[in-house]
């Protein structure tokens, strides 16, 4: 049942991103034109492309998960569908994973659009199972919080402006760990080398849901 | 003339944090480990960094309590301790994080380095900027607290990570406490400590004002309103 609403939500919003396309497209060539800057802004200075490579893929991968985030409640809020969803007769919690789990695919398809041009462009075997592992938990932290916190900036009167400065300096210890590990497994190390990173990056992501999960019926309730 | 008892907390509070810059800048010997001259008047840097470290983390914890209190009671009073606390709480942090610089300089002869506790205090004391804006941000009263209940209870994992930094990943910050010795000659305690608690004491006479003028600022509002009512 609970899964059934999560779900219903997670198709809504499919549902009406396929309708437009408005944040894929967006947040596809703002991540690409990020490494294109991120390119013209390194080349002069830096050797090695791999040096930077994880830097300028989590960079890019946070901003324009940014954009997704910041679109997620504004169309809920402006159109009504946020009341509709609060007078729906199911557990508030299922709007959260509903929502956290649709920014989530929204974000990681953009990821799989955009990893084979960075590798390519980058000239950097990005596409590893463990990289893609370390993608996925990196992502699914910063959507978890990202939901929340989407939440509330709309409610505010900055809106857009507002979420990365709430976001970024929570996520930060996701961001440390995320590219900590993505270099490392560029480099070629073993799993038992950085297993330290990979339980900050696993408990963050527990923890900052746990929470998230908890105190949202206090950021949607009226 | 009535004296009431706050004055009497805030005299008290003067006299000690006068006692304790004493006791840190002519009492506490030389240490003895540090070859320059730079490099030993910076050290009595310890004698406030330290404390205002603390006494930061105390005040966020008192606003993940204030916080967590508010979600389940819903009384305004603990929405006042959260932003208080967060308020008196950047201010030490800010002197924690400048103070630190200070003596980063002639003893890592840089002013800055992004070693994990650094980093870290510093993104928690990014956290509480973002709480201060969230809260400027709202206009309904009621939920500009809840917002900044949950803020305050997200934003406050990271404290933890900050104070453990040290421990979980190498670093070059000096570690003055550990599990079986301090970094501190026995003649240096008593200073330190007497200042540990003076910055203490003065956080919560800042604190008690702070209540002061946002209990204040509520009566204002509302002898505003059932006048414009009338």
């Amino acid at each position: 049942m609970f899964l059934r609403q999560i779900l219903a939500i997670i198709h809504k919003d499919i549902t009406a991103e396929l309708r437009t396309k408005e944040m894929f497209s967006s947040m596809f060539v703002f991540a690409l034109l990020a490494v294109i800057i991120f390119n013209f802004a390194f080349e002069l200075r830096v050797v090695d492309a791999l040096t930077i490579a994880p830097g300028v893929l989590w960079v890019s991968v946070v901003f324009a998960g940014m954009l997704g985030l910041n679109r997620s409640f504004v169309l809920e809020k402006d159109r009504g569908c946020l009341d509709g969803l609060l007078l729906a007769p199911m557990d508030r919690s299922a709007i959260y994973f509903g929502k956290m789990a649709g920014n989530f695919i929204f974000i990681t398809v953009v990821e799989a659009m955009i990893l084979p041009i960075f590798a390519a462009l980058l000239n950097v075997n990005l596409i590893q199972p463990w990289i893609l592992g370390v993608l996925l938990l990196g992502t699914l932290g910063f959507s978890g919080v990202g939901t929340l916190f989407s939440a509330m900036a709309v409610h505010t009167r900055a809106r857009e402006v507002l979420l990365p400065v709430l976001l970024f300096p929570v996520v930060v210890p996701i961001l440390i760990a995320a590219v900590k590990l993505t270099a490392g497994f560029l480099d070629g190390q073993a799993l038992a080398d950085m297993s330290n990173w990979m339980q900050l990056l696993v408990s963050f992501d527990i923890i900052l849901i746990a929470v998230s999960y908890m105190t949202f019926d206090y950021v949607v309730e009226e | 003339m009535r004296i009431d008892k706050t004055t009497i907390l805030n005299v008290i509070a003067a006299i000690v944090i006068l006692v304790a810059l004493y006791l840190a800048l002519i009492q506490a010997p030389d240490p003895a480990n540090v070859d320059t001259e730079t490099q030993r008047y910076a050290q009595r840097i310890i004698y406030f960094h330290v404390p205002h470290a603390w006494v930061g983390f105390l005040a966020f914890l008192v606003t993940f309590v204030g916080s967590v209190l508010y979600l389940l009671k819903g009384q305004r009073r603990w929405d006042i301790l959260a932003l208080s606390s967060v308020e008196v709480g950047v201010a030490y942090m800010t002197a924690t994080i400048v103070t630190g610089s200070i003596w980063a300089k002639p003893t890592w002869n840089t002013w800055w380095t992004w070693d994990p506790r650094l980093t870290t205090s510093t993104v928690t004391w990014l956290i509480y900027i973002s709480y201060i804006m969230l809260r400027s941000a709202l206009d309904d009263p009621a939920r500009q607290a809840r917002f900044a209940a949950v803020y305050g209870i997200v934003g406050f994992i990271s404290v933890p990570i900050t104070f453990f930094a040290i421990r979980w990943w190498r670093t070059i910050h000096p570690v003055l406490f550990d599990s079986s010795s301090m970094g501190l000659s026995s003649n240096m305690r008593f200073p330190f400590f007497f200042s540990l608690g003076a910055f203490t004491l003065l956080y919560f006479v800042i604190m008690i004002q702070r209540i002061r003028v946002e209990r204040l600022a509520d009566r204002v509002d509302a002898l505003k309103e059932s006048f414009f009512a009338r």
